[in-house]
């Protein structure tokens, strides 16, 4: 089997890549999707919310899937559902199975990695206590409830203050199990502020910041968990226990790009973000091989993921037209002072031509503070906020004419306005 | 003087809504904002997202919304009221599964095409 590309999932950043390819004039493109639908993890966050930027209407999970769906019937991409890649080589042979085609070797010239991410559950092992049923990453329980019709608990503690865990928290009141507690380590929460509203001040559920589960009991079924405050150093306080009787504990703590083919493939990773490190049209360092969405870094919005995935498809169209690269001057872009991570890592200069857009986080809250981009010591750009948080992606918008100044690495670093 | 934390989109933006001065809302980055802090102070609402039983698809549930939002109180009571439908595949985005939803005016429509597969 041969194609000129073959997008590696069809969740919300394989649908945008693929229609953009099209649209960029790329032909004979295929999906692989191991799900029997495409869509992704869209079809399980049946709540509102995504599409503002992209759509400007507020639509559920499912809508934006359908949309994309929908804009792909337009195209002559082809989908394989339900087929599992297995390895992709150096050559860009790309491995496969599925029970109708059996096990194939497909050959790419450009290859789109679009895996997504998958739930942390290193929070579940480090937790003391009992190994009963009853313990679910939320998405998993979203999976559960809104997709296959099972109400995996009656009373519910949800560990973790990420986006998932506070939909799932109103999502398990509303189908009528009671959510007694939301537990954060952190003294801030990951998620958006909306859902901390929505999701939990409207029905009552209390946010315990700074604590954490310190014992989950139960001989075959969760029984009860042992809730603790937590110091600076995030260690546990004695004599602070909370005891919760509950059947249920959800566990919202983080999300890992999916990249064991990545990795296989021995394209270079970033250990920031746990994805491939990326020049500026979502090139990784396998030339011709693309990464886009959760599988390069974890996205707060859909609608970031299709914008940056629509990047990836257009550049892979691109590079079947014969577009070479720039053997011009690469530059890195370091982490400074509060910086966690950037996507693109990288940057050649030479093609850049249009504003280069950089998404990063923080490491940590900040009220009012510049933004400054350094190349050595000349400073060429310097921007305010009112505030950042770990939790809210951060973009900013890089001009070809500042870039131009550039001579050597990059750093972008925060400065704090003194109080 | 209430504090409010705006939930129209991601954004998050923490608003001043003062009762005492016709709900004046400060802090708002755009105008749906300013009609969230009034509205939310004077009659909340809500859009409901959940799913309803469907037979013949894919998967056993499908995701639905309200077309507009409802009062905020009722949000639970719509809910139950999709107990006792059951839908059959295949169904359009968009196509009206349950009418009037206690007498708000919304219906709950469909949040997914979803085909009939043979058993």
């Amino acid at each position: 089997m041969k194609y000129d590309i073959v997008v590696i999932g069809g969740g919300p950043a394989g649908l945008a890549a693929a229609v953009s390819a099209w649209e960029h004039g790329a032909r004979r493109i295929l999906i692989l999707e191991r799900d029997k639908e495409l869509g992704g993890i869209l079809n399980q966050c049946i709540h509102n919310g995504f599409g503002l930027h992209y759509f400007k209407e507020e639509l559920t999970g499912p809508e934006y899937a359908g949309r994309f769906i929908e804009l792909l019937r337009q195209t002559g991409v082809e989908v394989k559902l339900d087929t599992m890649v297995l390895h992709i080589t150096k050559e860009k042979e790309i491995h496969a199975v599925n029970t109708k085609d059996g096990y194939m070797v497909i050959e790419a010239k450009a290859v789109i990695l679009a895996m997504g991410c998958r739930e942390r559950t290193r929070g579940a092992i480090a937790i003391p206590g009992d190994r009963p049923s009853g313990i679910f990453t939320a998405g998993t329980a979203q999976r559960y409830i809104n997709m296959e019709g099972y109400l995996c608990g009656k009373r519910v503690v949800v560990l973790g203050s990420g986006d998932i865990g506070l939909i799932m928290a109103r999502r398990m009141t509303l189908e009528g199990a009671e959510v007694l507690a939301c537990v954060e380590l952190m003294p801030y929460s990951n998620g958006l502020n909306r859902n901390i509203v929505q999701c939990l001040n409207d029905y009552g559920i209390p946010l315990y910041l700074s604590h954490t589960i310190t014992k989950i009991e139960g001989k075959r079924r969760v029984e009860r968990v042992t809730v603790s405050k937590v110091d600076g150093e995030r260690r546990p306080i004695p004599g602070t226990e909370m005891v919760f009787d509950c059947d249920t504990v959800l566990l919202s703590v983080g999300l890992i790009p999916e990249n064991e083919l990545t990795r296989e493939a021995e394209i270079v990773m970033d250990p920031r973000t746990n994805g491939a490190v990326v020049y500026e049209n979502m090139e990784t360092s396998l030339p011709g091989v693309f990464a886009c969405g959760n599988a390069v870094h974890v996205h707060d919005l859909v609608d970031f993921v299709s914008a940056e995935s629509a990047k990836a498809g257009a550049a892979a169209a691109n590079y079947l037209a014969g577009e070479k690269d720039s053997a011009g001057p690469i530059v890195e872009i370091a982490n400074g002072n509060g910086v966690g991570y950037t996507v693109p890592q990288k940057l050649r200069l030479e093609a850049i031509n249009a504003p280069v857009e950089l998404y990063f986080r923080v490491r940590q809250v900040y009220g009012k503070s510049d933004l400054v981009l350094k190349s050595g010591e000349r400073e060429l750009l310097r921007l305010r906020r009112e505030r950042m948080a770990p939790g809210e992606m951060e973009k900013i918008v890089l001009p070809p004419s500042k870039l131009a100044k550039a001579d050597s690495g990059l750093t972008l670093s925060v400065e704090e306005e003194p109080v | 003087m209430t504090e409010l934390t705006c939930i129209v989109c991601p954004k998050g933006c923490r608003l001043k809504v003062d009762e005492e001065n016709h709900f004046e809302v400060a802090g708002a980055s755009c105008p749906r904002g300013i009609a969230y802090g009034k509205k939310e102070l004077t009659a909340p609402t809500r859009t409901v997202t959940t799913t309803v039983a469907i037979e013949g698809a894919l998967h056993s549930r499908l995701p639905v919304k309200t077309s507009q939002e409802i009062d905020r109180a009722l949000v639970k009571k719509a809910v139950e009221a999709l107990k006792a439908v059951r839908v059959k595949a295949p169904v359009k985005t968009g196509e009206v599964v349950l009418k009037d939803v206690l007498g708000t005016g919304a219906d709950f429509i469909a949040a997914k095409e979803m085909g009939r597969v043979p058993l």
